[in-house]
């Protein structure tokens, strides 16, 4: 087991020699992660994984890997797809032009998903979908649109409770245990590397997506990201969270109104 | 001894946690508990539950109408408060922090589970210490044994429901197998013990 001043001492570590920040995250789940991290690769003691981290820029990748969660699924909480299908998208529906970010877009699944719903409201084509991670891997991942075939039918499922009433699978073509959803789907995404902890803000947006991420982040850190979040949403725009999330803390919950129950809000100030 | 136990640890610390895990058949012991346990509770309840993923949790509402204690659901920096029942929420593990708030973690199922009674086990075993009772309930799972020994292994109490008693004997017989397991109680003596608990902490 990882002492608390060893987990500081490695965060230091990843910050001084790779830039990585890594302080500001919520310390009982990064210290489990370690742990995990620690038996899976037996080191036999905390001196000898912290040199390895320290001078193997390849065994870092790993450990930034490791750390960073990268769970993520279509469809997730079908009611806010609902949400966003029968109260956000109308209200976008006018505008000459959406511009969407996904903030910590991990393998992509959400960003699919939007895309989904944005072409059945008609707006694809007019829409702009950022999609942003720290982690290069994911995004390169993300970018190819291909996913394993084996979680489809629950997606399909989420997808139908979000009322969605197509054929699920026309959106993609299964091979071999993976699909590939459809060329035009991904035509209006854009990918980049991002890190929320350090970079500022890139554009004006009309909704961010930032589900199950900041619960990673301490209040500190949170209350940064929701700053950036402020500083990039235009006028009557939508910021959605993850299902335990909340503005409830932050300061600039002043300027937002929720869509009840969902953890979507809208800027009115 | 294991009453010995209780006495010495409460000479010193208080109890700042009780954390209850259950799967399969714990709602039958759940339940009863919360009904009878009787406001001021001076530590934190904390209940983790195996269950599916469905939005606005009946649990939460079932939980809260059975006790007069207030039942949060938690989100994600709640502040952990004495009196207060914490339920895990559907498709997250719970963990504490340091600083006396709660954070949510949406990795990897442990045990097929989100959440996982071992998680937070583990995470309330490092921030309390000798501070945190452990309690296993009925279940079809070996969750919650890694976490009984981590709560021992800082000090805690660890309880497992009897398992004659449990609708699922599996769960607490593992933990009662590898888990060096203070205390084996039914319902009653569970109830018996979680008032004792809330008296020594109020004789401090």
């Amino acid at each position: 087991m990882i002492e608390e001043e060893q987990v500081t001492l490695l965060l230091n570590d990843i910050l001084e020699l790779y830039g990585y920040d890594f302080t500001h995250y919520s310390r009982a789940s990064l210290k489990r992660r370690i742990n995990r991290l620690w038996a899976a690769d037996r080191f036999p003691s905390f001196a000898e994984l912290r040199y390895r981290v320290r001078s193997d820029a390849g065994y870092l990748k790993r450990f930034v890997e490791e750390l960073t969660v990268n769970v993520t699924e279509m469809f997730r909480d079908p009611s806010f797809y609902k949400c966003l299908r029968t109260e956000v998208l109308p209200t976008l529906a006018a505008k000459p032009f959406i511009r969407i970010w996904h903030a910590g877009c991990s393998t992509g699944e959400e960003v699919f998903s939007m895309a989904i719903l944005l072409q059945e409201a008609g707006l694809l084509h007019k829409s702009l979908l950022y999609a942003t991670d720290l982690n290069p891997d994911v995004l390169e991942s993300a970018r190819k649109g291909i996913f394993a075939l084996a979680p489809m039918p629950q997606y399909s499922e989420n997808y139908q409770l979000s009322g969605g009433n197509r054929d699920f699978s026309l959106y993609y073509t299964a091979n071999y245990g993976y699909v590939k959803f459809n060329d035009e789907l991904a035509a209006k995404m854009v990918f980049s590397t991002h890190n929320l902890v350090s970079d500022h803000s890139f554009n004006e947006f009309d909704l961010i997506l930032c589900r199950n991420v900041l619960i990673y982040f301490d209040k500190e850190l949170q209350e940064r990201v929701l700053r950036l979040f402020d500083e990039s949403l235009g006028p009557l725009s939508y910021l959605a969270l993850g299902s335990r999330e909340t503005l409830k803390l932050s300061a600039i919950r002043l300027n937002y109104r929720q869509i009840t129950p969902e953890k979507i809000w809208r800027k009115i100030g | 001894m294991a009453e010995n136990r209780l006495m010495q640890s409460t000479a010193n610390t208080p109890y700042k946690a009780v954390v209850i895990g259950g799967s399969t058949g714990s709602l039958d012991v759940l339940l009863p508990v919360l009904s009878v346990l009787k406001p001021p509770l001076t530590f934190s309840l904390v209940v983790v539950v195996h269950r599916k993923n469905t939005p606005n949790s009946p649990l939460a509402t079932l939980l809260s109408v059975k006790t007069t204690l207030p039942v949060r659901e938690v989100d994600d920096k709640d502040v952990m408060k004495p009196g207060c029942v914490y339920l895990a929420p559907a498709d997250y593990h719970l963990l504490v922090e340091h600083d006396g708030t709660f954070s949510l973690d949406d990795s990897e199922k442990i045990n097929f589970s989100r959440p996982a009674i071992d998680v937070t086990f583990e995470s309330a075993a490092d921030v309390y210490g000798a501070g945190v009772v452990g309690i296993l309930l009925s279940g079809a799972n070996a969750d919650g044994t890694r976490g009984l020994k981590a709560i021992k292994q800082a000090g805690g109490i660890t309880v497992a429901q009897q398992p004659a008693t449990a609708q699922v004997a599996y769960m607490p017989q593992q933990a009662i197998d590898n888990a060096a397991v203070d205390r084996v109680l039914d319902v009653p003596e569970l109830i018996q013990f979680i008032n004792q608990l809330n008296e020594a902490n109020q004789a401090l």
